[in-house]
């Protein structure tokens, strides 16, 4: 042991702020948002003590009868099964929410990548501009769909009318409004896409794709055969980031559609954070909310990475 | 149509003049005149979607507010500058630009600080602990933000943070340093361990060789992260909309959406503001691009 510290002391003196801050903030009020989750914690009862002055300025603390108690698997019982907050809706808005940003993020991400990776003209302007909405943070570009979908003033309506057809009301029904979402978010989000598949397309060695065209292999052949196995280690990368942070956008669904209509479009993340911070805050329902989508990513990435092994990847 | 025989393909010209550094697999000789238009085509319509949004927002924050709230469309009309003196002079918008600004840049510079010796120290060293804590790094970036923002809240109410700037940077801290230790890591791992070596026989202890040898050398991996970092503050909205509750206490991603509540929205506000919160972000991303995704990739794919 005393050894070991001679060895090593610099080396964990060198993480040690990172390792206390990571604790303090990341694995102590996980901890506590894990207890949490168990108990009833709400706005009204989040206090230990009722402390009351007394005349002559002095305080007397006593224990908080109406002080939040642990009560089991009561939250989670209430939420799946619908008791309280809606867990079913928001996980399904989350799924498809999930699955049509990352597909469309990787589909036109790729498509965009390869076009990209031959060589024409005004190549590196392309590259440029197809990479701007990367540049704008989310918020704003939350605003900016949000305006751009604004019943009378927007610009899509705008055109709508120009053309003859009714306008949409795009927040007034659940799906034209997660519509709108899903809009914003692939638009903010190919960039990355792209950009990581272009790096991937161009480690693979360019040899191949010529051994291949002398075998008489059609475009498609090659695509299929040397590109796709060349971009699976970027790709299982890529694909299981974006999961998780698509799983977990907040910015878009809370300004672009606001659950609108009538929290029918809220995901997981935004009912948890509604929960904790709009109205009566119930911190353990958001509690309850967080260690429930904490599970599911966990057993996706698992999954995924057992998936990956099988496959003989090693990630 | 579109191959050549490829004898020519290995003796064509264009591969050794243009001289790019990545071999392309395909070359502009041998694409016909259909392929050539539906290639340009493809690019020009996908160029118009990733552009219109931004150029949208841009002409829309030069109309006057009457011209916003318009129904047909009109690209231009009576542009003026009123939107921005008047999001200047009349609104909160100044503080919280320049708290912000105070916000993004303590997080970055305790952000690089943290990460670098964090990330130096995963690189060089092996201690135990190691692998434990890179997983840790890795496992963090899976966290919602939904299970930390109240417990966190809850600790920084404790503390007396609620409301300060000081909260809002340390939580920034906790999401940034993570990924950057890791992505600071691979970068670490590009520069020869026979410098260290080398350093320690003229007889430099750790520190001074992590400080006088690597840091220099470290200086591009370092940019990356600092941009990282500011740019991660500068864009975060729900710790800044959960922790500060004065309007002259917001940040820009807490103070923006005052202009658009439920009825009567004032895009003539947002869309000015959005332009001017927009502008550093787009500068400073500009300069990192290239290498953020060289990090990421490289400390994705090594791990």
């Amino acid at each position: 042991m005393r050894k070991s510290f001679d060895k090593h002391w610099y080396a964990w003196a060198m993480v040690l702020p990172t390792v206390v801050v990571l604790g303090v903030l990341v694995f102590y009020p996980l901890v506590q948002g894990v207890w949490q989750s168990f108990t009833d914690l709400n706005e009204s009862n989040q206090r230990e003590e009722i402390c009351t002055k007394v005349l002559g300025g002095a305080e007397t603390c006593e224990p908080n009868p109406d002080a939040a108690r642990f009560v089991g698997l009561d939250n989670y019982v209430d939420i799946l099964t619908g008791t309280q907050g809606s867990f079913w809706l928001q996980l399904t808005n989350t799924l498809v929410w999930t699955l049509a940003c990352v597909a469309l993020h990787y589909g036109v991400g790729l498509g965009l990548a390869v076009i990209l990776n031959r060589n024409f003209r005004f190549r590196g302007f392309y590259r440029v501009a197809l990479i701007l909405p990367w540049a704008v943070p989310s918020f704003v570009a939350a605003f900016a769909w949000r305006f751009i979908f604004d019943e009378r003033f927007g610009i899509v309506n705008g055109v709508l009318r120009a053309v003859g057809i009714d306008p949409v009301a795009w927040f007034e029904q659940r799906w034209t409004s997660l519509f709108t979402a899903i809009v914003a978010n692939v638009w903010l989000g190919v960039p990355f896409m792209m950009v990581a598949l272009l790096g991937g397309l161009q480690s693979i060695n360019g040899d191949l794709y010529e051994a291949a065209e002398i075998d008489g292999a059609s475009p498609w052949q090659r695509f299929v055969n040397i590109t796709l196995p060349g971009l699976r280690p970027v790709s299982s990368t890529v694909v299981l980031l974006g999961t998780i942070w698509t799983f977990n956008m907040f910015p878009i669904i809370y300004f672009v559609t606001r659950g609108q209509p009538a929290g029918s479009t809220e995901i997981l993340v935004t009912g948890a954070y509604r929960a904790a911070f709009e109205g009566i805050r119930d911190y353990s329902l958001a509690a309850t909310y967080g260690v429930l989508i904490l599970s599911i990513l966990v057993v996706y990435a698992s999954a995924y990475k057992r998936m990956l092994a099988k496959q003989g990847e090693v990630f | 149509m579109t191959t050549m025989p490829p004898a020519a393909v290995a003796a064509d010209p264009v591969e050794t003049v243009a001289g790019t550094r990545t071999p392309l697999p395909r070359r502009r000789r041998d694409r016909s005149v259909g392929a050539s238009i539906a290639l340009h085509g493809t690019l020009v319509v996908a160029t118009f979607i990733a552009l219109f949004p931004i150029l949208w927002v841009v002409l829309s924050s030069l109309k006057p507010a009457s011209e916003i709230r318009r129904t047909e469309i009109q690209l231009f009309s009576s542009p003026t500058l009123d939107n921005y003196r008047r999001l200047l002079t009349e609104t909160d918008f100044p503080t919280w630009f320049a708290n912000s600004v105070v916000v993004a840049a303590f997080t970055m510079v305790i952000g690089i600080a943290m990460s670098a010796t964090a990330g130096y120290a995963l690189s060089r060293f092996n201690f135990p602990g190691r692998r434990g804590l890179m997983w840790v790094f890795l496992l963090t970036q899976m966290f919602p933000v939904a299970i930390l923002i109240v417990p966190i809240y809850t600790i920084m109410a404790n503390l007396g943070l609620i409301d300060t700037k000081l909260s809002l940077i340390i939580a920034y801290c906790t999401v940034a340093v993570p990924f950057c230790a890791w992505m600071l890591r691979g970068y670490f791992d590009t520069i020869p361990r026979e410098l260290d070596e080398a350093a320690a026989l003229d007889g430099l202890g750790p520190f001074s060789t992590f400080w006088r040898i690597i840091l220099p050398l470290a200086r591009p991996g370092l940019a990356v992260t600092a941009f990282y970092t500011f740019l991660t503050a500068w864009g975060e909205v729900a710790y800044a909309i959960a922790f500060m509750q004065g309007s002259d206490h917001y940040t820009l991603g807490a103070g923006l959406q005052q202009f658009v509540p439920q009825f009567s929205p004032r895009w003539e506000l947002l869309t000015a503001g959005a332009v001017l919160i927009t502008v550093p972000a787009a500068i400073v991303f500009f300069f990192a691009q290239r290498h953020l995704v060289a990090g990421l990739t490289a400390g994705g794919t090594k791990g």
